[in-house]
């Protein structure tokens, strides 16, 4: 490695990550993606999932060749996972039949360090991050927030300069979660971390304002960076600070805040409206949100950080669950706040059979997909469908699993609107037929 | 369990008495290696032509050793095939296409057809000497262990987890750090189970292909199997029943000193994120860990092996994973090319070898003989499930009942069911009854085990929850079967059937040709045919049966048990 390199750590140029279609255009995960990462500054990649911020963290730590674009560490071009980079995991990724200790020398042993040298450094990374002691432990016998402290141990030991972390506490529960982000930025206050700069990716805005410099806000389907924005406050960072808490709303905005380009090319670029992948969420959530947002104290208006806490979601969570009743005509996303419609109010006040109706109808009004399958079923002579030729299109506008979700999104939603039933074992949607028919 | 650290005090290094036993069992193993070795090396094959067996029950011990020697040394290969085969064929796309469905049709095939090959093959490798045969009776048990460890292996690499491979691959560790690191210990717990099922499996292959005729090349390695074979030659009642005592000790050995042992080891490597209710130590693990001095030299054994699998081995090849690089369609199409030449070569071989001797009547012959034994395994399946399913589900639903049943239910799975055959066979000669029907259940009787406790596990794994719900609702009687416990145990029946019906086919042919004295009992089938025309060294037409006993045997799992299964598992589990 050259030492007397001066200059940013990593540069990203252009980047550009997409997946080659046979049959239709290109899926773009990642688009004209740019980054540079300064010596001694936390940067948070903050996005909702699928848009793209994991997809680039593998690029940075070069696990992943870009589409296209231009990527340097150092000052040199990556080719392959670098020396000086080192990556700590959301699943932690521990090696369930290696002990704490071996886990955590398995970078070194890959360096070919000596067994001396090797012991040495793996003790003075285990005492580092506290824990001292479960050496010869094995990851299961540990709790969460223990094994995540093996995995930044097993990136810290080997030196790097860069640190990648992939949501590294989303897997936790609060109070760990909190407890691990506290002793990090601790150690890197006391210039304890052997390491010179830090990315991170999160998708949760309190974690990405707490613990970062600078957060590159992502847009999804493809993902771009919307925004970027500094991080005034000096640590330790308190929560409830007025200025804190701003920061957070204006991110829920900017998170929120339809991008306008997208708007206008939807209709053209999709005239069947297959291309939109659709949030796995339940019918029962649907209801239950919409409930709320109709009772006291919300009255038909939610602040979406407020609401976030009062129920214990995540942005990431809350988020697609506001779209879709968006989409459905449920509610509308404003700047930060979900407001239901005169539609979401009737629902809300409706009972089982009654709602039922009212989704059947927002249903066939706003998602394509939908009207689509009960067209064919109607046209059919036998009234059956089958479910692959949906599929198949689907899968030329995105990914195979989103085009499976998608799919398994609108099994439950038409079953639940009594639109139709589809019959798993032959893979083919029918006709709803009614019960005084058939008895 | 793994906790357990004897502090390293000089009280501990004295030696106790788990030293004097763990001192016996080694010096044993040494002993019996020894006089193995002597046995085998450059012996000229006539040798043994001229050495009879003997059926003093005092050479049993010996002959007992030998056998399990030659298990030990197909293991070892089959190891080795597993490691690089299945190795291959999930690394390398263009490999993965040809190798795999090698691997499944291999599986297929019945191993004792390969008889006729592997000996000849051997013998002409080792002019004249028991190197040859050995060598053959090892491929025969080999045949019948490597295919589904390798296909396990297979499985495991392409499942591996992608965050610890990212781990391995962002740490940099070379191709061989993560072969030992990650590769074997993820694949290690479905391994080192299939690597049971093997030798359950092989203990049948050992005894019979240590007795072999082919053609005019007849040998008798010394080993259980022979002894069988050299009683059942001389109406020997006595020594048949010494023969099935002492497979009985050494099956019971290989089971509480072997395979116990490795299965509670290997728990360390399942892929789970909670602990698990530890199952009590197996003594001999106990023994390995508690000893001081086997403890030391467990540890220079690991210590040596990880000082190996640290070598960083092919380190620095590119680890960067480019989704837009297309495969060659050049090197692919050459590829095609090469495979599609030889497979063209390999069925004109056939055609021109099978022709030269057989019309296609024959081949008429084949295929009706394949439908006896084919009606034989169906009715026999189907009286397995009739009695096994009612009282393995009975067994299962009682949880101290299932601890006795299902180690022995495993144990009598390992047991060689060719060494039970004698006894019906006397029977059949003594009462004059239709060998055709009742040599049948001789087919059935070493795999049946596998319906029962694969049910019994199957019943016994059945949520609690679900046996309050329907005692509460008082569900019973038929329709309790029917809705309730039937399809509760149908995947886990038909893993249980699959198998049984598998070795059902394999076991034809040695179970529908029987001989007592000069006596010689047929029951007509495809198993049959194989058998005899082994025995007559009629190439042509071992090749002809074994091909079509293939075919059904593909036909019956493609047709029958595979989409059974995936419907099973499809419909009987949540989400």
């Amino acid at each position: 490695m050259d030492q007397n390199y001066e200059g940013p750590l990593l540069t990203v140029r252009n980047c550009r990550q997409s997946y080659h279609k046979e049959a239709s255009a290109d899926l773009v995960v990642l688009d004209d993606v740019e980054l540079t990462l300064e010596e001694g500054e936390i940067v948070g990649l903050l996005g909702r999932s699928g848009s793209g911020k994991s997809t680039l963290l593998r690029i940075v730590s070069g696990l992943l060749k870009p589409t296209a674009g231009e990527v340097k560490w150092r000052g040199k071009e990556l080719r392959g996972p670098a020396e000086g980079v080192a990556m700590v995991f959301q699943s932690f990724a521990l090696f369930p039949w290696l002990t704490v200790q071996e886990n955590v020398e398995l970078g070194l042993e890959a360096l070919g360090v000596r067994k001396d040298e090797r012991e040495e450094r793996t003790e003075a990374a285990i005492d580092l991050i506290g824990l001292g002691g479960y050496d010869t432990a094995y990851p299961k016998e540990l709790s969460g927030g223990m094994r995540q402290r093996v995995g930044l141990a097993r990136a810290l030991v080997v030196h790097p300069d860069l640190l990648l972390m992939d949501e590294p506490f989303s897997a936790l529960d609060v109070l760990t979660a909190e407890t691990l982000r506290t002793d990090l930025i601790d150690l890197w206050m006391d210039k304890k971390l052997p390491v010179k700069s830090i990315l991170i990716v999160t998708h949760n805005i309190e974690e990405a304002v707490l613990l970062c410099d600078r957060i590159l806000v992502f847009s999804s389907n493809p993902g771009r960076v919307a925004h970027e924005l500094r991080v005034p406050f000096a640590h330790p960072r308190n929560r409830f600070d007025p200025a804190f808490r701003q920061l957070v709303d204006d991110i829920y905005g900017i998170m929120t805040r339809r991008a306008p380009k997208e708007v206008q090319a939807a209709p053209a670029a999709v005239p069947t409206g297959f291309a939109t992948p659709l949030h796995p969420v339940g019918t029962n959530l649907m209801s239950g949100l919409i409930e709320t947002l109709h009772n006291p104290p919300y009255d038909g208006r939610a602040d979406l950080p407020a609401l976030a806490a009062a129920l214990q979601y995540e942005a990431d969570e809350l988020l697609p669950l506001g779209e879709t009743l968006g989409m459905l005509g449920f509610a509308v996303l404003e700047e930060g706040d979900l407001i239901l419609t005169e539609t979401g109010r009737k629902f809300a006040e409706s009972e089982t059979e009654d709602r039922k109706v009212i989704f059947a109808a927002q249903l066939r009004a706003h998602v394509p997909l939908i009207s689509a399958i009960t067209t064919v079923i109607n046209q059919r002579s036998n009234h059956r469908a089958s479910a692959v030729r949906f599929r198949d299109e689907l899968e030329d506008h995105m990914s195979p699993e989103y085009a499976e979700e998608t799919l398994r999104t609108v099994i439950a939603w038409g079953r639940y609107a009594e639109l139709f039933e589809y019959d798993e074992e032959a893979q083919q949607f029918g006709l709803e037929e009614e019960d005084d028919e058939t008895s | 369990m793994t906790n357990y650290t004897p502090p390293a005090l000089a009280g501990r290094r004295l030696p106790n008495r788990w030293d004097g036993v763990a001192l016996l069992l080694v010096m044993g193993l040494l002993i019996g290696l020894v006089d193995v070795g002597r046995g085998t090396i450059a012996t000229p094959i006539a040798a043994i032509q001229n050495t009879p067996i003997h059926l003093d029950p005092s050479y049993l011990p010996y002959y007992a050793l030998r056998s399990t020697a030659r298990m030990f040394a197909a293991l070892f290969f089959s190891f080795t095939f597993t490691f690089t085969y299945a190795t291959l064929a999930a690394k390398s796309r263009r490999a993965g296409m040809v190798l795999i469905p090698i691997l499944d049709i291999l599986q297929s095939v019945p191993i004792l057809g390969f008889l006729t090959f592997t000996v000849t093959f051997f013998m002409a490798l080792f002019p004249g000497q028991v190197m040859g045969a050995e060598l053959a009776a090892v491929f025969v048990i080999f045949t019948s262990q490597a295919w589904n460890m390798a296909f396990s292996f297979y499985q495991a690499l392409t499942t591996l987890p992608t965050d610890l491979q990212e781990v391995a691959r962002s740490f940099r560790l070379s191709p061989w750090q993560k072969f030992w690191r990650l590769d074997v210990p993820f694949a290690m717990p479905g391994l080192i189970w299939n690597t049971m099922l093997s030798m359950s499996g092989g203990w049948f292959f050992v005894v019979a292909s240590e007795a072999v005729t082919v053609g005019n090349t007849t040998f008798a390695l010394p080993g259980i199997g022979s002894y069988v074979a050299t009683a059942l030659a001389q109406r020997n009642v006595a020594a048949i029943g010494y023969a099935i005592v002492a497979m009985l000790v050494v099956i019971l050995l290989y089971d509480q000193l072997i395979f116990r042992p490795l299965v509670a080891w290997s728990g360390k490597f399942r892929f789970e994120t909670t602990a698990s209710v530890s199952a009590p130590e197996p003594w001999m693990l106990k023994l390995l860990r508690r000893t001081a001095v086997l403890r030391a030299i467990g540890d220079a054994v690991s210590a040596a092996l990880e000082a190996v699998f640290r070598l960083r081995l092919g380190a620095g090849v590119r680890v960067q994973i480019d989704e837009n690089r297309e495969p060659s369609r050049i090197v692919d199409g050459v590829w095609f090319g090469v495979i599609a030449l030889v497979a063209a070569y390999a069925g004109w071989r056939i055609v021109d070898f099978v022709a030269a001797s057989l019309q296609w009547h024959d081949l008429g012959t084949a295929v009706l003989m394949g439908a006896y034994t084919m009606t034989r395994v169906i009715v026999l399946m189907s009286v397995a499930a009739v009695v096994w399913v009612p009282i393995g589900v009975w067994i299962g639903l009682r949880p101290g009942a299932t601890r006795i049943a299902q180690p022995i239910a495993q144990f009598l799975a390992a047991f060689p069911a060719n060494l039970l055959f004698p006894p019906v066979v006397i029977a059949i000669v003594y009462f004059h009854v239709n060998a055709s029907i009742w040599l049948s259940p001789l087919m059935l009787i070493g795999t049946q085990w596998y319906v029962l406790f694969n049910v019994i596990a199957g019943a016994a794994a059945f949520p609690g929850d679900m046996k309050e719900a329907v005692a509460n609702f008082r569900v019973r009687g038929w329709l309790w079967w029917r809705k309730v416990m039937i399809p509760g145990i149908l995947p886990y029946f038909i893993t249980g059937a699959l198998t049984a019906s598998g070795g059902a086919w394999n076991a034809s042919i040695v179970a529908e040709v029987a001989s007592w004295g000069n006596k010689k009992l047929v029951a007509q089938g495809l198993g049959a045919y194989i058998a005899q025309a082994t025995n007559n060294g009629d190439t042509a037409r071992v090749v002809l049966g074994v091909v079509v006993m293939s075919v059904f045997v593909i036909v019956f799992n493609r047709i029958l048990w595979r989409p059974l299964y995936a419907y099973a598992t499809r419909r009987t589990t949540l989400g």
